[in-house]
């Protein structure tokens, strides 16, 4: 136990060595690290409830997913049997089914093998799951019943998440915040955590926006008024201003130009009224559609429409050719700017609604990392005057050992570029207890063996072997706690489960390897004849 | 210079005999610590009832609670304490979890963001929804059931069966108090308590865990000696180890517990009590005599097969 080929002392010291140097770029300043190559830059991070941040978790609205879904299906089947020339009746959404009935004298068959069509296998024809995205089924009575599957929503919902993720990825950017963390997670949810960030309100408003935007006329052949009382005409929307006091309109359903035809949108001043305005320019079939319609309505009103607000409603004057134009409606400097941003970045295809917040100020997070510093450090000596009045000399060695394990404990969690939180902290404390609870445990078994009369080198290499077995036992049980906290955890509790980990392997380690080497040159140093502990 | 020895090298304490008083006084606080669980219940932070906690420090040297707590109530927002925190210009402030789905939480924020103004600084604000927060307690729940589990797999496999379920009956007797414990002191409730219960369960098993080591390398070397007596040995050597590993285990908590503030202050008061006081109570008075009645040694099969293998 105490023999180490020469080699093998090389290597053992030579790894807590590089280990230990990985730790060194968090105790330098930023511009020293910067001129290093990139692997040489890896640091802890620290994490929100230390640098302080925000952390939302935003989740897809899955049944405005089916609704569109439902929407969009009947929709299509107006459109097919319209193409068809199949008289119908009663189209309507009914739970999670379109419902249709065929006119008597149409043809049926024909009519019923249209709408199959409708049903697509999912993932695409290479699809092998044989999953489709519609149930078709007949009724008495010449109805036909297209139902939605489930995995035809849970494919949905999927590909709306991914293209949220680049939609809210580019909104965050544009608020100039640094360093922002967008992940999925699980099949529903996105995670933003931006550092710094004191106040969240305005980011959680800018999240919060579908920002679908839509070029629409406005029905002026029944006033909205009479409409309110009244049955709204199928082909129509009863929508209200986004400013004070709500106005109703009739805005035709349907979609003149969306915002997806934009290719720019920005914040800027009417230079007649100076009010702050949003000028925006489309792409070319944009631009093409928008002329067109524009050409055909001189003289009547459309509405600008955000999010299902009507945010202006103006009259068309003259045919708009250029491809560009403005929105003037009420705006503030910040609503314009952030309606500007919000059309840039795209409208999100589902609606996402925030279901955890977690805010930490920057004042809280310094207090904490002081805290977390001055009981670390109060822990730390008292533990090492501790190990030093029990076992003097040894006492040292494992007051060395543990300082050791402490710096490879800051080199693998900069290796990991991990997360550092105030649990983690805790953690580590902790692991100083383990670390030293190795030592112990060799110690003990040291002075057990010299009493049991073995000579006093003999006693040392009884004491590491037998005592190693148990160390081993008694910190994998350790580590399978720490692992289920890593896997159940989410941030500080999983940040806390990484610190207690990594301490874990590392004692083992130093257990193993430092704190025999030390004790064996000690000892091939000395030669002793009694074991000073 | 004269080392520091807590325990003398001959302790010969008596540990099994002990167990007369050990197990009904065990039995009858864990029969407590349920009915302080169901009668008086814990108290459960926002991570688990879904909620409002916003932390935040008046500009005035000390907080006028009074007046807060006026403006506050005023919004309608159902139930809310408030509750000096550390400092006197610390106030933490919840607010019960509102009705009317993900968006309601949101909009109680903004209301007392209006109402409180800028007469004081935001040092923390969470929300938690309603599909979070249960997602969150089952997660807990599942992932202590799982360690469990998990650790009792490890142990059957390293030593024997009665091994194994003495240390899941340790286990469970250090949770079921530590709740008890929690409940008494209405600590929050929350995430960091999940951590702070596994932890506790890491650590009172590797206690046990080292003794059992001992009484295992025992049973092989002396296989005549009687059960309660080998068991007693066993403890009585290990003794010296446990006193000074948790001298410095309660040093580092100490440290903790003291400077560490407020944000971890339930987490180490936890884990305290949880490892300090019965961790080593357990693994010294119910683990190691519980072996007496599975059957450790008796001729029976642990004893032979560990025989076997060595």
């Amino acid at each position: 136990m105490l023999y180490f080929t020469r080699w093998k002392a090389t290597a053992i010291i030579l790894t807590a060595f590089v280990v230990c140097l990985f730790a060194v770029p968090n105790f330098l300043p930023d511009r020293w690290v910067q001129s290093w190559p990139k692997w040489a830059q890896r640091h802890v991070v620290l994490g929100l409830d230390l640098q302080g941040g925000s952390h939302i978790l935003l989740e897809v609205d899955s049944n405005a997913v089916r609704k569109e879904k439902l929407e969009q299906t009947r929709d299509d089947v107006r459109r097919v049997l319209r193409d068809a020339r199949v008289g119908y009746t009663g189209l309507v959404v009914r739970g999670n089914s379109v419902e249709v009935r065929i006119r008597e004298g149409s043809n049926f068959d024909q009519a019923l093998a249209k709408l199959r069509e409708l049903s697509q296998p999912l993932g695409g024809i290479l699809s092998t799951t044989g999953q489709r995205n519609l149930d078709v089924t007949t009724e008495q009575g010449n109805l036909v019943r297209l139902t939605l599957t489930d995995p035809a929503i849970v494919e949905r919902v999927r590909q709306s998440v991914e293209q949220s993720i680049n939609i809210v990825e580019r909104r965050v950017n544009e608020l100039g915040t640094v360093e922002p963390l967008i992940q999925r997670q699980g099949a529903d949810r996105i995670l933003v955590q931006v550092p710094g960030l004191q106040d969240p309100t305005r980011l959680k408003e800018i999240l919060g926006k579908t920002a679908k935007l839509d070029f629409r006329m406005v029905d002026s052949s029944v006033p909205a008024e009479q409409a309110l009382q009244g049955r709204i005409p199928s082909e129509d929307d009863l929508l209200y201003s986004s400013s004070q006091p709500k106005t109703p309109y009739l805005i035709e359903k349907r979609v003149l130009v969306s915002g997806g035809d934009l290719t720019d949108a920005q914040p800027g001043f009417d230079q007649r009224t100076s009010e702050p305005i949003v000028t925006f320019r489309f792409n070319t079939s944009g631009a093409r559609k928008f002329a067109q319609a524009t050409q055909e309505n001189v003289g009547k009103p459309f509405a600008i429409v955000l999010d299902n607000e009507v945010i202006s409603a103006p009259v068309i004057r003259e045919p708009i050719l250029g491809g560009s134009g403005q929105i003037s409606g009420s705006f503030t400097v910040q609503s314009a700017n952030d309606l500007a941003l919000l059309l840039r970045a795209g409208a999100l295809p589902a609606p996402l609604t925030i279901i955890e917040e977690r805010t930490v100020g920057p004042g809280l997070g310094q207090d904490s990392i002081a805290k977390g510093k001055i009981s670390s450090y109060v822990g730390a000596v008292m533990v090492i005057v501790f190990m030093l009045a029990t076992y003097g000399l040894f006492g040292l060695f494992a007051n060395i050992a543990v300082a050791i394990n402490v710096a490879m404990i800051f080199g693998v969690l900069s290796l990991l570029n991990a997360t550092l939180t105030l649990p983690g902290i805790a953690g580590i404390v902790l692991t100083v207890g383990i670390a030293v609870d190795s030592n112990v445990l060799i110690y003990e078994r040291i002075r057990e063996e010299v009493r049991g009369g073995r000579t006093p080198i003999n006693a040392i290499d009884a004491g590491f072997s037998r005592a190693l077995a148990t160390i081993l036992d008694s910190n994998i049980t350790t580590f399978i706690a720490a692992a289920v906290l890593f896997y159940i955890g989410t941030g500080p509790v999983r940040g806390f489960a990484v610190t207690l980990g990594i301490g874990i392997i590392t004692t083992v380690f130093t257990a193993f390897t430092l704190t025999r080497l030390i004790v064996a040159y000690w000892v091939r140093w000395r030669r002793p004849q009694r074991v000073p502990i | 210079m004269r080392l520091l020895r807590i325990v003398p090298d001959d302790t010969k304490f008596d540990f099994m005999r002990f167990r007369r008083i050990s197990f009904p006084v065990s039995a009858l606080m864990s029969i407590l610590a349920i009915s302080l669980y169901f009668f008086h219940g814990l108290n459960f932070g926002i991570d688990f009832k879904g909620g409002t906690l916003i932390e935040v420090q008046s500009q005035a040297p000390t907080a006028d609670l009074a007046k807060m707590r006026a403006a506050l109530n005023g919004l309608g927002l159902g139930e809310i304490q408030l509750q000096q925190f550390g400092a006197p210009n610390d106030v933490l402030i919840r607010i019960a979890e509102q009705p009317g789905g993900e968006a309601a939480q949101q909009q109680a924020v903004a209301k007392v963001r209006g109402a409180l103004g800028n007469e004081v600084n935001y040092r923390r604000v969470e929300v938690v929804g309603p599909r979070v927060s249960g997602e969150l307690l089952s997660y807990g729940v599942v992932g202590l059931g799982l360690a469990i589990i998990c650790i009792l797999i490890y142990l059957w496999f390293r030593f024997e069966w009665q091994f194994a379920l003495g240390a899941m009956i340790a286990n469970v007797h250090d949770i079921v108090l530590t709740i008890g414990f929690m409940s008494i002191t209405q600590i929050d409730f929350d995430l960091t308590s999940i951590a702070a219960l596994l932890t506790i369960l890491g650590y009172s098993l590797n206690d046990t865990v080292v003794i059992y080591d001992r009484i295992r390398e025992m049973l092989r070397r002396y296989k005549k000696m009687a059960t309660p007596d080998l068991l007693n040995a066993s403890v009585n050597q290990t003794l010296s180890r446990s006193v000074i590993t948790h001298v410095t285990v309660s040093l580092a908590l100490l440290a903790l517990l003291l400077f560490g503030g407020q944000a971890i202050h339930s987490f180490t008061a936890t884990m305290m009590f949880g490892v300090v006081l019965v961790g080593t109570y357990t693994s010294v008075f119910i683990a190691s005599p519980i072996l007496i009645y599975l059957g450790v040694g008796r001729g029976g099969d642990a004893l032979t097969r560990t025989s076997e293998k060595s």
